[in-house]
């Protein structure tokens, strides 16, 4: 076995394990830069006095940037926390390094699949190609092998704990982020379980094998696989912010028992809550709707009620120790505010609590959905938890991992510090520009709500022209930010000074 | 540490922090949870339920034209304007990309409105009030609507629906009630 120990943190690294994160971290970033691109077009479409792209393009290039910069930037960048957690963290090895390497390429030919059948203007269906929208078979396709990929490498998660208990590595339970990384892999096999549940079928439609899907049926399950799909991110988000604030800090969980109870609360309720999707479609009854959106849901929101609170606990008594004890709030003043990893993780609770769950509580509610469906109020919403929240906590972990996995040197490191403050509020910006014109019922996904070729003239408040641009302001400013972490990280990785 | 495996026995009593926490953030769930169902009962605006099955769109089709035929009061823009009685069904049907007939309501009047689409899913959403509802095909689903503001009213789509997507937008139109 080729071991190193990691000279800053004492791990001792498997040459494989480091690869593999390695890998997948780097194709991650890239199709983040790929997906982040698109979503500059997204801004400036939306922006009414740019309204940049159009109509065909609008709609392929949102197809593209909701799968690259949603899907494969976030799950590249989570199997490789899986690989970090599941070998790095417990001083072992990856089990079956080929299974690893096949996974990812299965993930890269599945993802190639898609960005390639989309450019060709073959499946202009976004991202949630619903039925009978029908895409190019191809499309289905690369989602199955993409998925296949995921699925093969979240089964070697477990692979990897069995096999390092056996070794010994630990002796009766998971570090915390090893927990969480658990936990977001069994949330993984249930919903990737659920895309083929679909995804295969629909494939089999698409090239006239099976003559009818049923719309209802299919965006049921489809949003069992897309929502749940979104709490494997949040799982692996949240020990991302426990694991930098370990590395960063030094700081311990506050309960493990508290901290372990709400990731199991992910695993038991969010699948079922993922109906709040359907609040206003014509499939179940009320009091369906209502216990597993309001019942269900909130049991998966008091999980990160529990974390927002365990986590800001721990860096407090992590830095109250450091002898920061003056007054209520010394510690805060004194946090490294300066080191993008723990700025960004910091900067990521905020937003993924404040904004993103806040708003998903509301609009998760029967009544309010109403006046919420499908407007931008929603891209708001979701646009707070996936980018404010999980980008950037993994924009935070790519910062951590480069001196411990890449052995390099952050550059730029005033940029780099920088960069977390920029981004985050500029996402922050822009999604409250969209929720504040999605109040007043601007669509999502539309490429001209001023309706000037449509048969009935309408127009909607012009404030909601005040609120589209500043929504564009924000998008520009995260593209800055997001430019410059496209920079800083792939520079320290080619061009960072080794550190040892 | 989130990073080492934790000390033998780690499943520790909560604290009196964390119980208050705990203990206030289920309280506030509780509340948002038992006020969906409350407000079923107390509140004039819930999602509608009702909901059938359509096999044949073609039968969709012809209750539209049965409607439009009996009903019919004007044109506009090659759209008939349906007036239906008060209380009675009303059926809008989606298609790529618009919605028809166009509707004149009476304030104060409830009627029942039947949705479906003839081709992919669309997004019913009523402008400038902002109320949305999905429309799937082979679904009939019932919006129980009273209009209580007279006024011309939008219906755009809000579901993406192919290229003509931002052209799909109907009319609705309610009348002070009485004639």
């Amino acid at each position: 076995m080729d071991y190193r120990i990691c000279s800053l943190t004492g791990f001792k690294i498997h040459k494989t394990a480091e690869d593999l994160v390695k890998w997948n971290m780097v194709t991650a970033i890239l199709f983040l830069t790929l997906g982040g691109f698109m979503g500059l077009l997204m801004a400036l479409t939306r922006w009414p006095s740019v309204h940049y792209l159009d109509a065909t393009h609008y709609y392929r290039f949102l197809t593209l940037h909701g799968f690259n910069a949603l899907l494969l930037w976030i799950l590249f960048f989570e199997i490789g926390l899986v690989y970090f957690t599941s070998a790095i963290l417990l001083n072992t090895r990856v089990v079956a390094p080929f299974v690893g390497w096949i996974a990812y390429a299965l993930m890269l030919v599945g993802a190639m699949f898609v960005n390639i059948v989309v450019f060709a203007g073959k499946a202009d269906v976004l991202f949630t190609s619903y039925v009978p929208l029908k895409a190019n078979g191809v499309y289905y396709l690369g989602i199955i092998i993409f998925a296949v990929g995921a699925l093969t490498a979240f089964g070697h998660f477990f692979a990897n704990i069995i096999q390092a208990k056996r070794d010994g590595a630990y002796k009766n339970t998971l570090p915390l982020g090893t927990f969480g990384l658990a936990a977001a892999s069994i949330i993984g096999v249930f919903t990737l379980a659920h895309g083929a549940v679909i995804m295969i079928p629909v494939f089999f439609w698409s090239i006239d094998l099976i003559k009818y899907i049923d719309p209802g049926t299919y965006r049921l399950i489809f949003w069992a696989l897309g929502h749940a799909s979104q709490q494997i991110n949040v799982c692996a988000m949240v020990a991302m912010w426990y694991m930098s604030a370990a590395f960063v800090l030094g700081a311990n969980p506050v309960n493990e028992k508290l901290s372990r109870t709400a990731f199991v609360l992910y695993i038991l309720f969010i699948n079922i809550a993922s109906e709040h999707h359907l609040l206003v479609d014509p499939i179940f009854s009320t009091w369906h709707k209502v216990v597993n959106t309001g019942y269900m849901m909130h049991l998966a929101v008091l999980a990160s009620m529990i974390h927002a609170f365990a986590i800001p606990a721990s860096m407090e008594v992590a830095l109250r120790k450091k002898g920061y004890t003056k007054g209520l709030f010394d510690w805060l003043k004194n946090a490294p505010w300066g080191n993008p990893a723990f700025s960004a993780t910091f900067l990521s609770i905020i937003g993924f609590g404040f904004l993103g769950g806040i708003t998903g509580v509301i609009f998760g509610t029967e009544q309010f959905n109403i006046i919420r469906h499908n407007t931008f109020a929603i891209t708001g919403h979701f646009h707070a938890t996936v980018v404010s929240g999980t980008t950037v906590a993994f924009m935070g972990g790519t910062y951590l991992l480069i001196p411990y996995i890449f052995r390099r040197e952050i550059i730029l490191p005033r940029l780099a510090a920088f960069q977390p403050y920029l981004y985050a509020i500029g996402v922050a910006v822009m999604l409250i520009g969209m929720i504040a014109a999605g109040s007043y019922g601007v669509p999502r996904r539309h490429w001209d709500i001023t309706f000037s070729s449509a048969i009935f003239p309408f127009s909607f408040d012009p404030s909601t022209d005040i609120f589209l641009s500043i929504m564009g302001v924000g998008g520009l400013l995260a593209v800055l930010g997001g430019v410059i972490f496209i920079i800083v990280s792939l520079g320290s990785i080619m061009f960072g000074r080794r550190t040892e | 540490m989130a990073i080492k495996e934790p000390e033998r026995i780690w499943w520790k009593p909560y604290t009196r922090d964390e119980r208050l926490w705990v203990a206030m953030a289920l309280l506030w769930m509780m509340v948002s949870f038992v006020f969906m169902p409350v407000y079923h009962f107390i509140g004039a605006q819930n999602p509608p339920n009702e909901t059938y099955r359509v096999g044949d769109k073609e039968k969709f089709r012809a209750l539209v034209d049965g409607m439009v035929n009996k009903y019919k009061v004007g044109e506009e823009k090659g759209f008939p304007i349906v007036k239906p009685e008060p209380g009675s069904d009303v059926f809008v049907q989606a298609s790529m990309w618009q919605w028809y007939p166009i509707l004149e309501l009476q304030q104060g009047k409830t009627y029942r409105i039947h949705l479906s689409s003839m081709d992919i899913t669309h997004g019913f959403s009523i402008q400038p009030i902002n109320m949305n509802f999905t429309v799937l095909p082979g679904y009939d689903y019932v919006v129980t609507l009273t209009p209580t503001t007279a006024g011309d009213y939008y219906i755009i789509c809000n579901e993406y629906c192919g290229l003509g997507h931002h052209l799909m937008v109907g009319k609705m139109i309610v009348k002070q009630g009485g004639n």
